[in-house]
């Protein structure tokens, strides 16, 4: 279930030493967790998160406020008008940890539509895979969106930029920089014959997919590659075509797809 | 004189003022010799004029009240805001349409939210203002018309707001949205507005209008009251 009451985590872990405002979004969304398993709607205090910088923000936070007792005074005299204070309690996880926890066979199970035929470049960024101890899996050898994208039936393509970054936002102030950036990881996906890349964090999609335009214009020799969450993906394998909002990609994936006769 | 007892010290604006325990703010200012033009208006908790901004003596946090409601504390400090600079948005409420992104369009301020919590602290109504605020941000309309309803404006979020938010603009804007797009018109009401204009209640206008003040008086204080 969605929680009932949650604000933006920040999207950024400050790691100013003197920043405690910024940790203050992430702290308050993980009281509300264990206020969700105390309203009785939930069982155990554990959020999934689908996107890469909440996972990110709320995790760090999360590691912050249990172990840096003079930040965790300040932020509980900042946040003297809730319920209580923030136990600390809260376990923050992403939907792909969920996944796997799942079990591999067991989405394999759901899959109505596998992916056959398609190649996929699965990319991390940064935030699903650092700092070390706070990612999805281990930074320098990831597996589990491949083993995601494998048991949906894709054909995985391993490119070594899987965990470079897309520029994030300097995509603001220094477009170009980004774009460049997102460029050279695109590239290297069509090179080693990806049909799409899969990804998880909406400030990637932003740079790596929305940008192509400039990207295009930058880099004469660009030709363009659709990108989509890996949550379209599964909906797409488990044939829930609606649920996949192909619509909203921007390069559309979807003529791609009906090549490859996974789209109608 | 009255006893000591009853009395406490206030300061309106620097200046040190005994008055008597009990009153409101607003009602203390007007013992102590102001004479109220700006800052005052319904005396009653429901026109948001009377924001006012005050410390109690040795405590570090800086509080907000209506002065109407508010009692008086020994020790307070006190100023009122009567007015809070804010620059009004303008959109033609025909034009724009209850989109995911309309908060962010004309309040683009708004993703500068760090759910501080201080507006929440500030609002006399005892709103969840930061909750309607990020609720904006996500674009939940219906949200931030059910957390904002009670709000009357007074300007005290805006004023403390670190993030310099206008937080009473944006949960207006969701009302106006949401009553014209997602509520729509009240059958009730287009019904009564014909009744009115046909002339339905005329007669017993003009019964009223000519009624003396004692009967007038009786009427008002034996009448029905539904809530």
């Amino acid at each position: 279930m969605e929680l009932p009451r949650w604000n933006c985590c920040g999207t950024v872990h400050a790691l100013a030493k003197d920043d405690v405002m910024h940790h203050l979004a992430p702290v308050r969304v993980l009281l509300r967790v264990e206020e969700t398993v105390e309203a009785g709607l939930v069982d155990e205090p554990r959020v999934v998160t689908l996107c890469a910088m909440c996972y990110n923000t709320l995790k760090r936070a999360n590691h912050l406020y249990r172990n840096d007792s003079d930040k965790r005074r300040v932020i509980e005299s900042i946040m003297e008008k809730e319920s209580r204070p923030y136990g600390g309690k809260a376990e923050v996880i992403h939907l792909l940890e969920l996944l796997k926890e799942l079990g591999w066979e067991k989405v394999a199970k759901r899959v109505e539509k596998p992916l056959e035929g398609l190649k996929i470049a699965p990319y991390y960024g940064c935030l699903l895979l650092r700092p070390r101890g706070f990612g999805v899996d281990d930074p320098e050898e990831p597996r589990i969106m491949e083993n995601l994208l494998e048991a949906l039936g894709a054909e995985v393509v391993d490119i070594p930029f899987k965990s470079r970054c897309c520029g994030a936002y300097h995509t603001v102030f220094m477009k170009e920089e980004a774009a460049e950036l997102s460029y050279k990881i695109l590239r290297q996906a069509s090179e080693m014959g990806a049909d799409v890349v899969a990804l998880s964090c909406p400030l990637c999609m932003f740079n790596m997919a929305d940008r192509q335009g400039l990207i295009g214009r930058l880099f004469r020799d660009f030709k363009g590659i659709p990108v989509l969450y890996f949550t379209q993906l599964m909906a797409l394998a488990f044939g829930l075509e609606e649920e996949a909002h192909l619509d909203e990609n921007n390069p559309d994936p979807r003529p791609l797809l009906r090549e490859r006769g996974l789209w109608r | 004189m009255e006893k000591e007892g009853k009395m406490v010290t206030i300061y309106v604006m620097g200046k040190k003022h005994r008055v008597p325990a009990g009153l409101t703010i607003m009602k203390a200012m007007e013992y102590a010799g102001y004479q109220l033009r700006r800052g005052v208006g319904c005396r009653g908790g429901f026109c948001g004029a009377c924001a006012t901004l005050y410390r109690v003596k040795g405590s570090y946090k800086l509080q907000a009240a209506l002065a109407c409601q508010k009692v008086v504390e020994d020790g307070m400090y006190i100023v009122q805001i009567p007015f809070t600079p804010a620059e009004k948005k303008l959109y033609d409420i025909e034009k724009i349409r209850p989109t995911p992104n309309v908060f962010v369009e004309h309040f683009p301020e708004i993703t500068r939210c760090l759910s501080c919590n201080t507006c929440t602290k500030a609002c006399p109504q005892d709103l969840m203002v930061m909750d309607y605020v990020q609720a904006a941000l996500r674009g939940d309309i219906e949200k931030v018309v059910e957390l904002s309803f009670d709000c009357i404006a007074c300007g005290l979020c805006a004023i403390r707001c670190p993030a310099e938010i206008v937080p009473y603009q944006v949960a207006q804007l969701a009302r106006r949205l949401y009553s014209k797009y997602i509520l729509g018109l009240s059958e009730e009401v287009e019904k009564r507005v014909a009744e009115v204009e046909e002339g339905k209640f005329d007669e017993e206008l003009e019964q009223l209008k000519r009624l003396p003040p004692e009967e007038l008086r009786k009427r008002y204080e034996s009448r029905e009251i539904r809530v």
